[in-house]
């Protein structure tokens, strides 16, 4: 008796999960077919991305969602009819093939390995593995003086493997969850420097709880060609191309770089040409 | 796929090989290495303090007894992700506790396995403390009434009798600690989970990359929990 309780129980749990399972992919789905018209684009941007995409009580804001709400645009959508969603950097591709999101715009760096599973459009940024260090540390000039160093990235980033297996194998790494608790430990000079793409960086440093207390070491120590991510096969990916183009040449494209980059003392590389990935 | 209509079987053994080709460029048992290691020192680390907690806990010195059970509850409560940051941002940091280490991955390791440990005993002091409540009360009074003190009475008469039946709520302990493990990740120590989070970050293969770090778990806990489940059935105190 107490057996068939709870065979039924578990029948009615599993039951449940399937059917929450199945309304969630059916949203899904409409999120992703919808195109023009009155309807909605879904966008996936970072949420916690200072400069680039974040979330603030006043909405959303940085480079990256300037550069979503400006394609949007050139694709019919105006900025009211733009429905965000987070996409954490290991959430991108499954986000695009399920079509949770129409496309996703979050510092994401086109990579052979990624470009089997998605499209991208673009790139339009091209970003450089750089470090940020305390305004006032002399001691780091150029890159070879990492190696003695204490660095710190967000754990099991790209910029965090760059470290240990190319740009300074000497150093010490620590990693951290997030890059403000990386920032903190350069504060309290626990840590030397927090190396990921400088654009990042300088969206970390622009904060004005930080302003004038770091720096960008300004070495180009790789190449991340920033694109737009999209479901594999996506008819969207010409449109946004020609979206990228316009708004470089038109100078919005510049104007958002500085708005959102410029006050920590970024230096950009131009605008880089559709389709031209730098390794 | 490719070209050609080859047999069933080569064009299955051929997916084999292209979906699991990343794997070589990883060390997975060098990682899983680490999480074993992690789990073993913190689970002999925790088993003792655990019993010390215990011991304060069923003592006579009120104060010890205080002290003991603020401690569990204080600790059992608060997330064990908070416990691991505090060791690396608050010790570390901002305290300059490096553990007797000056390499940042060493010191990590340690502060990780000082931190589970921390965390860890408060659920070993309560299993064992549950293990000693099966222990009939007359017993503590014989053994007293025969002349020993509260140290003998705990360690000859007492625990022997209390470990033998928290066995299978030590291993659910245990098991917890190994899954726990994964926490680490959160100051650097390269353990298993970190390793996944670089596998997921470089090639794009959510699900089948923790599929495989799943199952490793798998493998260390299922073996842990069956066998010091028989071995729960073999020590117990047949009453």
């Amino acid at each position: 008796m107490k057996l068939r309780k709870v065979t039924a129980a578990s029948a009615a749990v599993l039951t449940l999960a399937l059917t929450a399972t199945a309304c969630g992919s059916d949203d899904g789905d409409d999120g992703g077919s919808s195109s023009g018209g009155g309807k909605k684009i879904t966008i996936g941007i970072k949420f916690d991305q200072p400069g680039l995409g974040q979330k603030t009580p006043q909405g959303y804001a940085g480079f990256d969602v300037d550069v979503a709400t400006y394609v949007a645009k050139k694709l019919g959508y105006s900025e009211d009819q733009i429905e965000w969603k987070e996409s954490k950097s290991a959430d991108r591709e499954t986000m695009l093939q399920r079509g949770d999101v129409d496309f996703i715009a979050a510092t994401y760096s086109i990579t052979p390995e990624r470009q089997e599973k998605v499209d991208f459009a673009g790139p339009y940024l091209l970003a450089h593995q750089d470090v940020l260090i305390r305004a006032d540390d002399d001691s780091i000039k150029s890159p070879e003086d990492l190696n003695d160093k204490k660095l710190c990235s967000v754990t099991g980033s790209t910029s965090a493997q760059n470290v240990k297996e190319k740009l300074a194998p000497k150093a010490q790494l620590q990693q951290y969850p997030t890059y403000s608790a990386c920032l903190t430990g350069v504060q309290n000079k626990a840590i030397d420097a927090l190396t990921t793409d400088d654009s990042i960086l300088a969206g970390y440093a622009a904060q004005s709880q930080f302003k004038g207390k770091f720096k960008l070491g300004g070495f180009k120590m790789t190449n991340e060609n920033y694109g737009i991510g999209l479901k594999k096969g996506s008819d969207l990916k010409d449109k946004i191309n020609d979206a990228l183009e316009a708004m470089v040449s038109d100078g919005s494209w510049q104007k958002a770089v500085d708005a959102n980059l410029g006050p920590a003392g970024y230096k950009n590389d131009p605008a880089p040409k559709i389709g031209e990935i730098k390794s | 796929m490719r070209g050609g209509a080859p047999g069933r079987a080569s064009l299955h053994a051929e997916a084999r090989e292209i979906v699991f080709d990343f794997l070589e460029d990883y060390d997975l048992l060098g990682a899983f290495w680490t999480t074993v290691q992690l789990a073993v020192l913190s689970a002999v680390g925790s088993l003792i303090w655990g019993t010390l907690l215990a011991a304060m806990r069923v003592g006579p010195v009120p104060l010890m007894r205080g002290i003991g059970t603020a401690y569990v509850n204080i600790v059992r409560n608060i997330p064990l992700t908070v416990i691991i940051l505090f060791t690396s941002l608050g010790l570390n940091n901002t305290l300059g506790v490096t553990l007797g280490s000056n390499e940042i991955e060493t010191t990590n390791f340690r502060l990780a396995v000082l931190g589970l440990v921390l965390y860890t005993s408060a659920f070993v002091c309560e299993a064992l403390r549950s293990g000693i409540n099966t222990v009939p009360v007359g017993q503590a009074e014989a053994a007293r009434a025969i002349g020993l003190s509260f140290g003998q009475v705990l360690s000859l008469v007492v625990l022997p009798q209390a470990f033998r039946s928290s066995v299978v709520p030590l291993a659910n302990v245990l098991i917890a600690l190994i899954k726990n493990t994964t926490v680490a990740a959160a100051i650097g120590v390269a353990e298993a989970a970190l390793l996944m989070k670089e596998m997921i970050e470089n090639e794009a293969q959510l699900l089948l990359i923790s599929a495989i770090i799943a199952l490793g778990f798998v493998i260390l806990t299922l073996p842990t929990g069956l066998i010091l489940g028989w071995v729960g059935k073999k020590v117990a105190v047949k009453r």
